[in-house]
């Protein structure tokens, strides 16, 4: 399966090396990266692969929000297809 | 790769807007415990609920987490208890209540409906057996919902069951006074009621239905009152436009979560059921979707109309996100549930008889409407009646859950906490309609019933 991560938040350094430190960690390919910084707020959108993910999803969900919170950022994982049903006929 | 502004409205929906699936509902049906004898009919069907539903709250937590969007209840419906309790030769089946109570606490479900009767052309003794037994139940449980179906287009009203819930609501409320008379929240008197509705706490397993099914109710009206705050300077039609757009957008939603709670349960799914069921969350609220659309508060002139084409534009929008549309699909109007329709309501803009107005084209009816508790049990029957009267003319649902507060009167307030919310005494006309409620028999069908 795939899943969006969306992190936003007010722009510091290195926020895109944290999120994709924790990706690599549990071996998760990035396959997709968006990012835009509306004067000094930060949103970054990351499509990953998780298939080859060594721990459970729901776990990862929970370690990246925890991540967001030491960051003062939101970051949240969810699964592909809530977009694509959402806004995809 | 995704678009991002749609990646990050559906962020926004969920976060700011409290975009939620209100509810998974699982229906059970129960035919296959029937049995004589009440304690074996007990236990037989706390056994099949706790086994059919016994990865329900884990599938939903599971599902809402993976997805990120909140499913808030995990509820279950079973077949209406009168039609178990008629195997019983009209003995009080407040054991199975308790049961049902007891199988909802193990699995950890929020709610349970089905205590209910469908008597809209007359009563059998398991139905008398089980509209008797309603507050009993009611105060003796925590999770049980309780409905009854009084009156259809087709059948017309039974007046003596419209009689009989004047009474039953009344008691229900006593027998709970201590509890901010909950009782008489956690029942609802119906016309057309549907047999696959998720919501509570009208939710019953109907009898055309299958041995056991998902259904899932789908909320948002923070979302609805966003998009329509965004379009500002747009004419009616391109609200109506808005509106729709957003309830599609919602109901896929559901829809995946429906699909994916089928497939995990094994269990086939059942509707979506796309209702604006508000919150008393600050911005969940329907009464602010009718102000941004353009009137100073909900309850004035004009009000009507707004929820007419609110109505209207959600069912569009819902239709064709999902492939089974059902239960009540509409717009709620309950009002101690509404941040918006408590402030109306206080400052005198929003009566009862506007609320009674707006029944005619939401899509229930008067809910979650406190009202005085020395109320006669006939003004309460009254109600009822006019309520059932719209839903059978206009061939829609229409339903009364009023909640007489013991003890208080039109200034105070009853507070229920959670979902319910909290809401004000409002005052009711209590001109004398006794010698109408009293007359008891039934209201024909109407003319355009008969369609065959």
């Amino acid at each position: 399966m795939k899943a969006v991560i969306t992190v936003i938040g007010k722009d510091i350094v290195g926020i895109l090396a944290k999120v994709s430190t924790m990706c690599a960690k549990y071996n998760i390919n990035i396959m997709d990266v968006t990012q835009s910084v509306l004067q000094d707020l930060f949103a970054m959108i990351m499509l990953v692969d998780m298939k080859t993910c060594t721990i459970d999803f729901k776990e990862f969900v929970d370690k990246m929000a925890l991540l967001g919170e030491d960051e003062n950022l939101k970051i949240h994982v969810m699964h592909e297809d809530i977009f694509n049903s959402m806004h995809k006929i | 790769m995704l678009n991002t502004g749609d990646v990050l409205e559906t962020i926004e929906m969920i976060q700011q807007e409290h975009l939620d699936i209100r509810t998974i509902t699982m229906g059970i049906s129960l035919f296959d415990c029937a049995c004589d004898d009440i304690d074996r009919l007990s236990y037989k069907i706390y056994d099949k609920v706790c086994r059919y539903a016994k990865d329900l709250v884990k599938t939903g937590n599971d599902i809402g987490k993976e997805y990120g969007i909140p499913i808030v209840n995990k509820r279950i419906a079973v077949t209406p208890i009168a039609m178990m309790a008629a195997s019983c030769g009209g003995k009080n089946p407040v054991k199975i209540a308790k049961m049902l109570d007891k199988a909802a606490n193990e699995l950890g479900v929020d709610f349970i409906g089905g205590y209910s009767a469908l008597v809209q052309k007359g009563f059998s003794p398991g139905d008398y057996a089980l509209i008797e037994s309603i507050p009993e139940a009611l105060s003796q449980t925590q999770r049980v919902c309780s409905s009854v179906n009084i009156g259809s287009t087709k059948t017309g009203i039974n007046m003596d069951a419209v009689a009989k819930m004047g009474k039953i609501i009344k008691k229900s409320a006593k027998l709970t006074q201590d509890r901010n008379c909950i009782g008489a929240a956690k029942l609802v008197v119906f016309c057309n009621a549907p047999e696959d509705n998720p919501f509570m706490a009208g939710a019953f397993h109907g009898a055309g239905e299958p041995d056991c099914v998902i259904n899932v109710g789908i909320s948002g009206p923070g979302v609805v009152s966003a998009a329509i705050e965004r379009a500002k300077g747009c004419d009616i039609t391109q609200i109506a436009e808005v509106i729709k757009k957003t309830a599609f957008k919602i109901t896929r939603a559901g829809q995946l979560v429906a699909r994916e709670a089928s497939k995990r349960l094994c269990v086939p799914f059942g509707i979506i059921d796309l209702s604006l069921a508000p919150t008393p969350a600050v911005g969940d609220s329907v009464a602010q979707i009718i102000e941004n659309i353009g009137v100073e508060n909900c309850g004035a002139c004009g009000t009507t109309a707004i929820l007419a084409l609110l109505n209207d534009a959600v069912k569009k929008g819902g239709t064709m996100a999902s492939s089974h549309v059902g239960g009540l699909s509409g717009s709620f109007i309950p009002v101690s549930e509404d941040r918006g329709m408590i402030e109306a309501v206080k400052k005198g803009c929003l009566t009862l008889n506007k609320l009674e107005a707006m029944t005619a084209v939401c899509s229930v009816g008067l809910d979650m409407i406190v009202i005085p508790g020395d109320t006669s049990s006939d003004v309460i029957s009254a109600m009822i009646a006019d309520e059932a009267a719209i839903g059978m003319v206009n061939s829609k649902t229409t339903a009364v859950r009023v909640i007489p507060a013991i003890g208080k009167n039109v200034g105070d307030e009853l507070d229920f906490g959670g979902l319910l919310g909290k809401g004000p005494v409002m005052p009711v006309n209590t001109s004398s309609p006794s010698v109408f409620i009293k007359r008891g028999g039934r209201i024909p069908a109407p003319i355009h019933s008969l369609k065959n």
